[in-house]
């Protein structure tokens, strides 16, 4: 599914990513964990095509597709979603207006007609049902006057609308209540499907209580410094980055 | 900003992308070039005008010469040679002054098709009447025998002038006096055509009545005038739209709009202007300078002004509401959008005289590429009008980081019972509202458009819905290319 070799990322001409090898199978879960600063986000605005992050050296194929030709609207369409960690506000733009927008954007650029506004809006109500989004939450402009917790169950939202085959969740977890947690992690394992991969990253080892991955990485100053399952989140969880020879204020 | 290569080449291409740019060939009358007495009785006697309105025209042409061009407006462009333009073009087939529309050039019914504007009544959309003003001649009014049934008239100011000279000589210049400012004067001393409007007493207007303008001539100035009057507890819903040539010259357009609005009458105004607003170099483009006022003489009259001002070069404009009646409203709604070169001076003037008035302004300025974006306002609240209310809002949404986006508000209360808000913010479109946005599939126009349209929705609902989905994606339209 996504296959990313030897990834090197400059921003404003600073290194921030210095050679990531990861691979992510169809129906896989894998977490990256690592200190603030480590290159977490980077590495997810890279996957996704954000501009200003740029890829010096290797490569990112999705499903056989060179990601790097592509735009990030066209990485979009192709299935990569990216769960925000500060998802923003789009002021007089309600959430329906918005998803409708992007659900036949997308299926412009796979060459499909736009789907029938009576299926769409079958379909969003019944995603922001399973997510236990209040209908009213529909109407009201993208995240604007949203909490925290509303924000990312909005998020989670529009990936279930979306159903992307990747999805990246950029600390997707940060600043949430226990609440709001179990409805992220509600999200993600409703995404969970043989034919699905997904990517969590998140600094702390909560999320993974309830996303139980695969796999997980260690991110440490731009590279991966070790890979494991399960076991190796709840070692860090015990004995902290440093135990791995990791300065956690590396940044 | 950060902007791709890519990108940036979009803006090269679409930038300029004027769909309503290209010229009908026709064949045309002329005036003389240049302004003086004999220009000005030449277009009175091709409209064969009565004596009195010619006599107004020269009058204001005395005034217009001793006027100076306004230079306080935030505007930087070369001054028209008022001696190097024509003041009357009309094609030579609307000499003979078509009867009915089936007399109507062909070559016009083309033009305005390919507009988009069907001219056949049986085509066009239910509950829209049209007049059609082609440089300086009105070629076309529809559905004008369905509206006599009810008593309204619509049609050109110059057959108005012929056929109802008792409405148009007590109108005429009562909102918008003739030494006003400079370019009503002019428009005062050469107005060629434009629409006018009665409603009669009681009388709801049973369609919406729109006016569609069209510079097609070379080196020509448009001076259109519309006058629309609402008796007692009359309804109307007024939509002009107007667009021009690509031409690399500038072309000047100095209209004047006048309503009267008596006891309790309520009128609607909504302008979708897309005049040519020149090249991605800021070459060539329309200069809109504009005066539009409106009376609220009757108590618990209403005027709402709702303006999408997406083209010209130059705008210049501040459709302005006095609310002289007790308990009258005024309300102004606008989108301006500038880009590339374009500059837009633009406002409203909210004048309180009776008591218990209330007024809103909605603004939202949205500038681009190297464009500078205006809102200037006047709120002014006379001695004796007690309780009077406004609310201002002013909002300014910047793409990049070469436009500038300027409010200049002036309140004056003279009386200490007036309430007047005024807030404003500016803001821009930020890399990461574009990248939330593209990231969910939809691509950079998408995305910009899906933005703007947020900022501008409190303007844009105002609207009737026949225009709002055309307006909706003239806004996309207008800034395509703004953003990488």
């Amino acid at each position: 599914m996504l296959e990313i070799k030897n990834l090197h990322v400059e921003v404003a001409g600073q290194k921030i990513l210095k050679g990531i090898d990861l691979t992510i199978n169809a129906g896989e879960v894998h977490a990256i964990m690592g200190p603030n600063g480590s290159g977490k986000s980077t590495l997810s605005y890279a996957i996704c095509g954000k501009d200003g992050y740029e890829v010096t050296e290797g490569s990112i194929t999705y499903k056989g597709k060179n990601f790097l030709e592509l735009e990030a609207n066209e990485r979009a369409a192709e299935g990569a979603f990216l769960g925000f960690q500060y998802p923003v506000e789009i002021p007089g733009v309600s959430n329906m207006n918005f998803l409708k927008t992007a659900v036949n954007s997308i299926r412009k650029y796979k060459g499909e007609d736009e789907m029938a506004p009576v299926e769409f809006l079958k379909l969003v109500r019944a995603k922001a049902a399973e997510l236990e989004m209040d209908p009213e939450m529909l109407k009201r402009a993208v995240n604007v006057g949203f909490s925290g917790g509303e924000k990312k169950r909005n998020e989670m939202v529009q990936m279930a609308v979306l159903d992307p085959g990747f999805s990246v969740l950029d600390e997707t977890d940060s600043g949430l209540d226990i609440d709001a947690l179990r409805v992220v992690a509600d999200g993600i394992n409703r995404m969970r499907a043989p034919e699905k991969s997904i990517l969590v990253i998140t600094h702390y080892q909560r999320l993974l209580d309830y996303v139980v991955p695969d796999f997980v990485h260690v991110l440490a100053d731009g590279k991966i410094v070790k890979s494991g399952d399960k076991s190796l989140a709840m070692e860090l969880e015990k004995q902290g980055y440093g135990h791995l020879g990791i300065d956690e204020n590396a940044a | 900003m950060v902007s791709t290569l890519e990108t940036r080449q979009t803006v090269e291409e679409v930038a300029g992308d004027y769909k309503y740019g290209f010229v009908t060939d026709i064949e045309m009358v002329k005036a003389p070039k240049g302004l003086n007495e004999d220009v000005i009785r030449f277009i009175s006697a091709k409209k064969e005008e009565p004596e009195w309105l010619l006599d107004w025209r020269l009058k204001s042409y005395q005034k217009w010469l001793k006027m100076e061009e306004p230079e306080w407006a935030m505007l930087n462009y070369v001054k028209p040679d008022f001696q190097d333009i024509y003041y009357y073009a009309a094609p030579k087939s609307a000499d003979d002054r078509p009867k009915s529309l089936d007399e109507v050039d062909p070559e016009l019914l083309a033009t305005y098709e390919k507009l988009g504007i069907s001219l056949q009544e049986q085509k066009v959309l239910s509950g829209v009447a049209v007049d059609v003003v082609f440089d300086s001649v009105s070629v076309a009014t529809t559905f004008r025998e369905t509206l006599k049934e009810k008593g309204v008239i619509f049609c050109s100011i110059s057959e108005a002038a012929r056929d109802y000279p008792e409405l148009m000589q007590k109108y005429l210049g009562s909102v918008v006096p003739v030494a006003d400012n400079f370019y009503a004067a002019l428009n005062s001393a050469v107005f060629t055509d434009g629409t006018f409007v009665y409603i009669p007493k009681g009388v709801r207007c049973p369609m919406e009545l729109s006016t569609y303008f069209r510079i097609n001539e070379a080196n020509t100035g448009q001076f259109e005038r519309t006058l629309i009057i609402a008796d007692d507890e009359s309804y109307v819903s007024y939509l002009e739209g107007c667009t021009a040539p690509m031409r690399d010259e500038n072309q000047l357009h100095a209209a004047v709009v006048e309503i009267v609005m008596l006891e309790n009458a309520e009128v609607k105004y909504s302008t979708v202007q897309n005049w040519y607003p020149g090249d991605k170099d800021g070459k060539g483009g329309i200069y809109n300078f504009v005066t539009k006022r409106a009376a609220c003489r009757g108590t618990n009259s209403k005027v709402s002004w709702t303006q999408v001002e997406t083209g010209s070069a130059i705008t210049w404009k501040y459709p302005s509401c006095i609310l002289q009646g007790d308990g009258s409203v005024g309300e102004f709604y606008s989108v301006a959008i500038t880009n590339n070169y374009q500059q837009a001076d633009t406002g409203t003037k909210m004048i309180h005289i009776g008591k218990n008035t209330s007024s809103t302004i909605i603004s939202k300025g949205i500038s681009a590429g190297k464009a500078q974006n205006i809102y200037r306002g006047l709120v002014k609240v006379m001695p004796n009008a007690e309780n009077t209310r406004n609310f201002t809002q002013c909002d300014s949404l910047l793409i990049g980081d070469e436009c500038g986006a300027h409010t200049v508000p002036y309140i004056e209360a003279k009386n200490p019972t007036a309430q007047v808000e005024h807030e404003a913010t500016t803001s821009k479109i930020s890399d990461e509202q574009l990248f939330y946005c593209l990231q969910r599939g939809l691509d950079v126009e998408e995305a910009v458009s899906l933005i703007v349209n947020g900022f501008c929705k409190e303007v844009m609902q105002q609207l009737p819905m026949e225009f709002a989905v055309e307006a909706q994606k003239l806004l996309g339209i207008s800034l395509e290319g703004s953003v990488g």
